[in-house]
């Protein structure tokens, strides 16, 4: 518990980091566009109107604004953009000091105003850089990247299949049918009325094998499992099988939970699943709806694997397999 | 095998690839005797169709002889031995939207679904030689391809038709024809038609076989023009005439009852100025077509009319004018063919002489001459309209 309320304090805190880099962009923004679209109410205000030079550097002052901004407000890495924002403010505070030494009166004091106020913006653009850095180091990223502290990851997907539910109930609960559709998995090998042994391929390059037992089914309609004894990756699931509103098709509704643990496993299996960890039950149930509608995985020469969203592009040329790669098993 | 392949931008080239192999129970080799470039494969070769790979081999638009058949296709479906033409789309028969008929957007045959998904919204399906969004299929200009769902598609020719008088049917005919047939056409409407290259001059011809009045074809190149003329089709060149008062002349001030857009992502056009403005767009990728045709045949069309798309967009586009569409009650229709659907009638609409799909062939050449074939064609040389490859 403890592992994973430290990660969500993590996240809290990151969450907070983008949220000002954010504003800073949007202040950039802002900056950037009055500085390119007025320039000389912008040089007024800050007591310049009287140089020539100001007529040159406000609006380049102004287009380095958006540069931050477009920089701040569409990477995910505030980190750098934020220190981008540091180096900008001591341009500024340089420029604004050589300004005050050649002015008095009027001038000079709208001139301090507007520098106390780069000063105080300097100040939270520094702060955040340096947090930014700091939240980047810690890794923790909203996905199951941030899982290798141990964590239960939760997946949905949902798809229809135009057969009726007692039929796929009837493919899904032959649970020996699974490795056909789902990609991660070798064998599933019934070993009695509702348990299994699962063998799966991955993630740590030799073979994953755990127990499962069925904890719950409706024929036609649910089953839910989990793992039972010491399985490397605790895990869970249920497949609700709906009527759909056409009167021949079956929506099947996918939860599963998986147990992350610490350490070199969690990592590996955190890693394995990448960034994007629903995109492999979304691959399952696609070809879960290929291999109950028409037979099998469909195939073809980009993609002889079949359905993977990590393999979708780049992928090999779309022209036939040479023997070579058919006996290496690129078609399967 | 030969195959013309895709070599980067504004470059196919033929080389020797691996035979195709079956790859799912339900293939089929099919070894061509015929095959066509379709304007489709120009936008392939110009860029505008990301996810193109170097080695891709090209071409949609293929009949020949069954070779190999997989252990799933049922012997009365298809055999060793028979003729058949192969629709560009493939298809599995059996998901819901191939219960509807609406072949191209079967949602199994493509296993890159998650490209389309994320340009399109829903995935469509898989065509061969068409990109990776489109699956990766290897496609037909070559001297074998594979034919997925072999048992769905191909239509067996049985008649001594020659392959010159069927081989449309794979795509270009089928595709024409849904553009007129989407214009849900009456006896006393004037269709006009944007593009008279190959799939504008079948629109034509099917808005004819459907009863329309009266058939307008609107292009800029004098050879296509006056191809549509010798089929009875009126022609307007928008680089002599200003087309929307053109079609205002000839349809009493109306303007036409029907428009079929057959250019699609990469028109050409009069204006200098817009045509600018589209071409920067497009090649700075902030919008990934140049939809001149489709902006004009919408303000063109009369209150209440049909604007029909065949032309085949892949992405945004500017300035689409919403206002003249809301406002004016015009229906759009679109869809890359469902061909599956209309080979059949259409094999008995040839059979019967309604339609000559031949008329728009001018050039026949080896497919080692691909390249060459795909310059002519591109630049609009040697009067260039359709080419049939022979493997």
């Amino acid at each position: 518990m403890t592992q994973v309320a430290t990660r969500e304090a993590a996240n809290d805190r990151q969450e907070e980091v983008r949220r000002r880099g954010r504003g800073l962009g949007w202040m950039s923004l802002g900056l950037g566009v009055a500085q390119l679209a007025a320039p000389d109410t912008v040089r007024r205000m800050s007591g310049v109107d009287d140089s020539a030079t100001s007529r040159a550097v406000v609006p380049l002052v102004g287009a380095r604004e958006l540069v931050h901004a477009a920089g701040l407000l569409t990477s995910r890495r505030k980190s750098v953009w934020a220190w981008t924002r540091v180096v900008g403010d001591a341009m500024d505070l340089t420029a604004l000091g050589m300004a005050l030494a050649h002015r008095g009166g009027r001038r000079r004091r709208r001139l301090l105003a507007v520098t106390g106020a780069v000063a105080g913006i300097t100040v939270l653009d520094l702060l955040t850089a340096v947090q930014a850095t700091r939240a980047d180091g810690t890794g923790a990223v909203p996905t199951v990247r941030g899982a290798r502290k141990g964590a239960s990851m939760e997946l949905t997907a949902t798809t229809t299949i135009r057969k009726p539910a007692s039929e796929v109930y009837a493919f899904w609960r032959d649970l020996e049918n699974l490795p056909t559709f789902m990609a991660h998995l070798d064998q599933v090998r019934t070993t009695g009325d509702r348990t299994s042994h699962w063998t799966a391929d991955a993630p740590f390059g030799k073979d994953v094998k755990w127990d499962a037992e069925i904890t719950d089914e409706e024929p036609g309609e649910k089953i839910a499992w989990r793992s039972t004894g010491n399985a490397d990756v605790p895990n869970a699931g249920t497949v609700r099988f709906v009527a759909a509103p056409d009167g021949v098709s079956t929506e099947v509704h996918v939860v599963l939970v998986y147990d992350i643990p610490g350490g070199a496993v969690g990592k590996a299996v955190a890693k394995y699943f990448g960034e994007e960890p629903h995109q492999q039950l979304d691959d399952d149930l696609r070809r879960l709806k290929q291999v109950l509608e028409t037979g099998e995985v469909v195939r073809s020469d980009g993609a002889p694997w079949g359905k993977r969203a990590r393999k979708e592009f780049p992928q090999r040329p779309a022209q036939p397999l040479s023997d070579a790669e058919l006996a290496k098993g690129a078609g399967r | 095998m030969r195959a013309n392949t895709w070599a980067g931008r504004n470059k196919v080239e033929v080389r020797d690839v691996p035979d195709p192999k079956i790859l799912n129970k339900r293939d089929a080799i099919v070894q061509i005797t015929s095959t066509a470039i379709c304007g489709s494969d120009l936008h392939l070769v110009d860029g505008y169709v990301p996810t193109m790979q170097d080695g891709d081999v090209m071409g949609h638009e293929f009949m020949g002889e069954v070779i190999e058949v997989g252990s799933g296709v049922p012997a009365d479906r298809l055999r060793v031995g028979d003729r058949v033409v192969v629709p560009f789309p493939i298809a599995c028969g059996a998901c819901a939207a191939c219960a509807a008929e609406l072949y191209s957007c079967c949602e199994n045959s493509n296993p890159n679904a998650g490209i389309a998904e994320k340009m399109f919204g829903h995935p469509t399906a898989g065509i061969f030689g068409y990109s990776h969004l489109t699956g990766g299929f290897a496609g037909g200009q070559a001297q074998y391809a594979r034919v997925p769902f072999a048992d769905v598609g191909p239509l067996k020719i049985e008649s001594d038709l020659t392959d010159e008088q069927v081989l449309f049917l794979s795509d270009i005919l089928p595709t024409g024809y849904m553009g007129a047939e989407m214009c849900d056409i009456q006896r006393s409407d004037v269709v006009a038609v944007w593009g008279a290259g190959p799939v504008g001059q079948f629109a034509m011809d099917s808005a004819r076989v459907l009863g329309a009045a009266k058939v307008i074809a609107i292009d800029k190149e004098p050879y296509r023009l006056r191809m549509a003329e010798q089929a009875g089709h009126i022609a307007v060149n928008f680089d002599d005439v200003d087309v929307r008062s053109q079609l205002l002349e000839l349809t009493g001030g109306r303007g036409p009852d029907k428009c079929i857009d057959a250019v699609g992502m990469e028109a050409t056009h009069g204006s200098g100025h817009i045509a600018a403005y589209d071409r920067v767009k497009q090649a700075v990728r902030s919008e990934t077509e140049r939809p001149h045709a489709l902006r004009q045949a919408i303000m063109s069309c009369r209150s209440g009319g049909v604007v029909s798309v065949i032309g085949v967009y892949g992405g945004f586009l500017d300035k689409f004018p919403a206002g003249a569409w809301m406002n004016r009650s015009l229906t759009l229709r679109t869809g890359q063919c469902h061909v599956q659907r209309y080979m059949r009638p259409l094999l008995e609409r040839i059979e019967r002489g309604d339609i000559d799909p031949t008329r728009i062939i001018t050039h026949r050449m080896p497919l080692d001459e691909a390249p060459h074939g795909y310059d002519i064609f591109k630049n609009k040389q040697d009067n260039c309209e359709k080419i049939v490859l022979k493997p």
